[in-house]
């Protein structure tokens, strides 16, 4: 039997639920689902406000990563009320939503009426080229490359960890990335700190750095601070940023970066290693535990090998710069469970990963009071760590 | 018995070992053993008074002895309990 497009249409609308524009406007923002199935070009030219964009031809794919629990309402709508039509039935008859509708007259109605079009910014087509693979994540799609490009991130150092680091979040299309380094690229660094390289040894890292970045995605903006982060400085340098990397070799400056980042509340993704051992956590101020719930007081010296140079494999600065640069994408994102009063311990010989708890200390000297509390004296306040390292020998 | 993971950075003092094994009916107890055959770790985890040093954490399982009952927390034959003093290197 044979069925014109437009009886098959017909028949389409009279098994599925249609709702006015009208009705919709009043749902907006009112945490229904509202899908868009046209095409991403002509999502592009305008959407509903805080609609997402699943093209028909992904629906079966992607809807469950929009729109997971089967009984939520869902709205879906095009162009003029065709194709979410048939996304509905599909929805409704193939998947098991319970609550799917489609908005009778699709966009041209809607924008007909009067109501609020959200016009995104436009990725450009490099952009949507060079972003591709992000753009085909519903988690991230456009609004989150947007994010990712308007996002401020600043890196604690430009070696180990931070080589990585640095390296992914540029490709990622972080838009500003910010490195605090005053060292020189040496030889005995390329072991491991892969964003320089041999003919570099000598220059300054953040040099070095900001021409690898350079060379692999021009849309990063790079911000060189090439200096040693103390109390004097730290202020203004983190101010501004909305998350920091912290890949730094000493506890003093832990300390320090812990106190000001809680005072201006800036989650920082934290990592740390020693020959095969790594160490990852999130602290995120007054949603999670800080750097000093978890160690309220730092080691002695015989037990502080930062004092000193140490050992360490290669390739593990890489395995824990990448976790760090992934819990970076996600708090940019807003996306998955961040690593925040948790602490992951990985072992590279056992290739075991081992996780703890971290809860929040409520007689925490720094975080257990408010932001503004929190004086420029304290910041920092740490034994007298020169003279204990010195002590270690 | 139950199992102690030992950080790097204490390993030399259990003669390079990541695991060994001690006995207690707590986590005092556990430590105190492991301090019995290992002399050398007892200093960098007790303090003089015999209280847990505040820069050494200590986990049992995965929840951190201080918000369960310090030394005191009764230990398993199959928990692990593991051992974490604060680490800085990122280079």
């Amino acid at each position: 039997m044979s069925v014109s497009s437009a009886e098959l249409l017909r028949q389409i609308k009279s098994r599925i639920d249609e709702i006015d524009p009208s009705e919709v406007k009043e749902l907006i923002g009112e945490g229904v689902a509202i899908v868009d199935v046209r095409g991403s070009e002509e999502f592009a030219t305008g959407h509903l406000p805080g609609a997402k964009s699943i093209p028909r031809g992904h629906l079966e794919s992607r809807i469950e990563s929009a729109v997971r629990d089967r009984s939520a309402q869902v709205i879906l709508y095009c162009a003029s009320g065709q194709r979410s039509a048939y996304a509905a039935r599909t929805l409704t008859e193939d998947m098991g939503y319970e609550h799917v509708r489609s908005m009778t007259g699709g966009i041209t109605l809607w924008k007909d009426r009067g109501y609020e079009v959200e016009i995104p910014r436009a990725l450009s087509a490099e952009q949507r080229d060079r972003y591709s693979r992000h753009l085909l994540i519903p988690e991230i799609g456009a609004e989150g490359q947007q994010k990712l490009l308007d996002a401020k991130v600043l890196l604690l150092g430009a070696g180990g960890l931070g080589s990585p680091t640095a390296l992914y979040l540029a490709a990622a299309g972080v838009g500003t990335l910010g490195i605090v380094d005053d060292d020189e690229v040496d030889l005995s660094n390329l072991q491991r700190q892969v964003i320089h390289n041999t003919q570099r040894v000598g220059t300054p890292k953040v040099d070095s750095a900001e021409e690898s970045i350079r060379a692999l995605n021009p849309d990063v903006k790079v911000v060189k601070y090439p200096v040693r982060i103390d109390a004097s400085n730290i202020m203004e340098i983190i101010e501004g940023y909305d998350v920091i990397v912290d890949g730094v070799d000493n506890f003093p400056t832990r300390y320090l970066l812990n106190d000001a980042t809680v005072r201006l509340q800036i989650p920082v993704v934290s990592a740390s290693i020693l020959g095969f051992d790594g160490q990852l956590s999130v602290f995120k101020p007054y949603e999670g535990p800080c750097y000093r719930c978890l160690f309220r007081e730092p080691p002695p010296a015989e037990l502080a090998p930062s004092c000193g140079a140490n050992g360490v494999l290669g390739v593990l600065p890489g395995t824990m710069g990448l976790l760090q640069a992934t819990e970076v994408v996600k708090l940019i994102l807003g996306i998955g469970d961040p690593a925040i009063g948790r602490l992951l311990l990985y072992d590279a010989l056992g290739a075991t990963l081992t996780e703890v708890k971290v809860h929040r200390d409520p007689e925490c000297p720094i975080c257990s009071r408010a932001p503004d509390e929190i004086r420029d004296e304290e910041l920092g306040v740490f034994p007298d760590y020169e003279a204990f390292c010195a002590a270690a020998g | 018995m139950a199992t102690i993971k030992i950080p790097p950075v204490l390993r030399a003092s259990v003669g390079g070992e990541k695991e060994v094994s001690a006995s207690g009916e707590n986590v005092g107890d556990v430590l105190r053993d492991l301090a019995e055959s290992h002399p050398s770790t007892r200093e960098q985890l007790f303090s003089t008074e015999g209280e847990l040093n505040r820069y050494v954490n200590v986990y049992l399982n995965d929840e951190d002895v201080r918000v369960l009952d310090g030394l005191d927390t009764a230990v398993g034959d199959g928990d692990t309990l593991v051992i974490l003093p604060a680490m800085a290197g990122g280079r």
